[in-house]
């Protein structure tokens, strides 16, 4: 079980080093995301009728799942990132930091995704 | 002092989390309750709950007897000159905020208040109201006094520390001259572990004609605590910081500034007579004690008390302070270690941060190595901002902690540490 918790955080930490990286031009109080520990920055945009994200993160956890969900969304439409079923995180592990009384930016960060989805949905 | 008897008072610390067993090590915001202390609240529930004060059956009379003997607990363990002096709250939040409102009303209502006793310094209100804390506070004693001044156009002045988080007692001073109404100070600071010379600042603000009041929340467990001596005006605590249930906590206040303040809430309890047209208040202390209060957390905070006290306090102070130097042994040979407050005099708790990593991920992971500490701002952003990081990550200590838990802390910090390099 032990072995269990820190492979999983090994992996996500791993995965955050993969993180595709906001472009330096977006890293700034317009593109971030505040929570009261970690903060985020998201960036999105729309090319041939998919959304691309990039984002980055100044801790290492919450830039993993921020990889493990742009990994999930990043290449979708918008239709499909507005309709995708996130208990996934759930499934492995990961829903506490997720939950809405988590401090890092994450919730909210979802909550940019989605709306960044819509707004694109609209100016199709 | 036998801590592993100490540790079979408390069964919460008796799990494991994530197949580990559980190292609470976040004292500072909230303390494990003894059996003895569940117990009591438990009991009174069980046999003696009722309403009280106004109550002619036995019951009520019972609770009364057993509330106001809680109050007189209270009052000794801090050496209060009467009973009457201690007014149950919920807790620290709610008696700053019961202050920084009652005096707000004073000072806006442009009272004159002459002859008060302490220095014979007199004390004049003006409608400007002036605060002055200091750069180390929680929020609990900054944001209610600074909503307040800023309510009625007045002014926040702000006593800056040290890299060490050390007070600039000069600084204090100078500030002090600008002719603050009140002064509120830290007794420890939950983030820094400072320890403020809280009679010194006193003193001085007397001189300079300054009403005073204490943030007692991280200090009333850990060290001996004497109004009288510290000659304070105010001073405010919370239960559950003590080895006491959630939802009571105190103010004690000087007698001529409780008469002279405001109710802060209004209704049952604290009224005398009522009519419509009209409605006078109850006396001291019920006056600030609105609606039903706490009865069974009050009875848990009076045992508590004695819990505190059944030990020789001297000596769970050298424990304390000896986790404190074995952590800080320990995580010292951490490479990019860095420790926020190194005030020379200080409480039990160690504030770090490792270069280079986000304490958010430190605690993340150690967390799964069944150590609880707290990470991120401490309810203290002032504090983080001035020390430029992001957060620490906390440990603090309680009377059933261990040195064997402290090697626990010192191992996970050292492998999350290389996890995450």
């Amino acid at each position: 079980m032990f072995d269990d918790w820190m492979d999983r955080y090994a992996m996500l930490i791993e995965m955050g080093k993969e993180c595709p990286i906001i472009d330096e031009q977006y890293r700034n109080d317009q593109y971030l995301i505040n929570g009261c520990q970690s903060r985020v920055w998201l960036h999105a945009e729309l090319k041939d009728g998919k959304v691309y994200f990039t984002a980055d993160s100044d801790a290492v956890i919450t830039k993993g799942i921020i990889n493990l969900l742009i990994k999930v969304f990043s290449g979708q439409t918008p239709e499909d990132i507005l309709s995708a079923d996130l208990s996934f995180l759930d499934e492995i592990g990961l829903k506490e930091h997720l939950s809405p009384t988590r401090s890092n930016g994450l919730v909210s960060m979802v909550k940019q995704m989605m709306l960044y989805a819509e707004a694109f949905k609209s100016i199709q | 002092m036998d801590v592993n008897e100490i540790r079979r008072q408390f069964p919460v610390l008796d799990q494991q989390v994530y197949g580990k067993p559980l190292v609470y090590l976040d004292n500072a915001a909230t303390t494990q309750k003894p059996l003895c202390v569940i117990e009591r609240e438990r009991d009174y529930y069980l046999h003696e709950n009722c309403n009280i004060h106004r109550g002619v059956h036995y019951l009520s009379q019972m609770a009364t007897e057993a509330y106001e003997n809680a109050r007189r607990t209270v009052a000794r363990f801090v050496n209060a000159k009467e009973a009457y002096e201690i007014v149950f709250t919920r807790g620290t939040t709610e008696s700053l905020n019961l202050l920084a409102t009652s005096f707000g009303h004073l000072l806006a209502s442009n009272l004159s208040l002459r002859g008060a006793e302490h220095s014979g310094a007199t004390w004049q209100s003006t409608r400007r109201p002036k605060v002055l804390v200091t750069a180390m506070e929680h929020h609990s004693n900054l944001v209610p006094w600074q909503q307040m001044v800023q309510l009625y156009g007045g002014e926040l002045l702000v006593a800056p520390m040290d890299d060490n988080g050390v007070l600039d007692l000069q600084a204090y001073e100078n500030l002090l001259k600008q002719g603050p109404q009140i002064v509120a100070m830290a007794h420890v600071s939950n983030t820094l572990a400072t320890i403020n010379p809280v009679k010194e600042m006193i003193k001085l603000a007397h001189q300079y004609g300054a009403i005073t009041v204490v943030d007692g929340a991280q200090s009333m467990a850990h060290l001996p605590i004497d109004v009288q001596d510290l000659d304070c005006d105010f001073f405010v605590f919370s239960g559950h910081k003590m080895y006491a249930p959630m939802g009571i906590g105190g103010l004690y206040g000087k007698t001529e500034w409780l008469e002279k303040m405001p109710p802060y809430q209004f209704g049952g309890e604290m009224v005398d007579t009522v009519s419509f047209e009209k409605t006078t208040f109850n006396k001291l202390p019920f006056k600030f004690e609105a609606g039903t209060p706490n009865v069974g957390a009050a009875l848990g905070l009076e045992t508590a008390i004695k819990f505190i006290e059944s030990f020789d306090r001297k000596a769970v102070a050298e424990h304390e302070e000896a986790l404190v130097a074995a952590t800080i042994a320990g995580l010292s040979k951490i490479e990019g270690m860095r420790f926020i407050g190194q005030a020379p005099e200080r409480s039990g708790l160690v504030s770090f941060i490792i270069d280079g990593i986000h304490p958010y991920d430190l605690g993340t992971i150690i967390d799964k190595m069944g150590v609880a500490v707290r990470t991120g701002h401490h309810c203290a952003e002032p504090v983080m901002t001035r020390f430029g990081i992001p957060g620490t990550v906390r440990a603090s200590f309680a009377v059933y902690n261990t040195l064997e838990e402290v090697d626990i802390l010192v191992n996970a910090v050292n492998r999350a540490a290389n996890m995450l390099r």
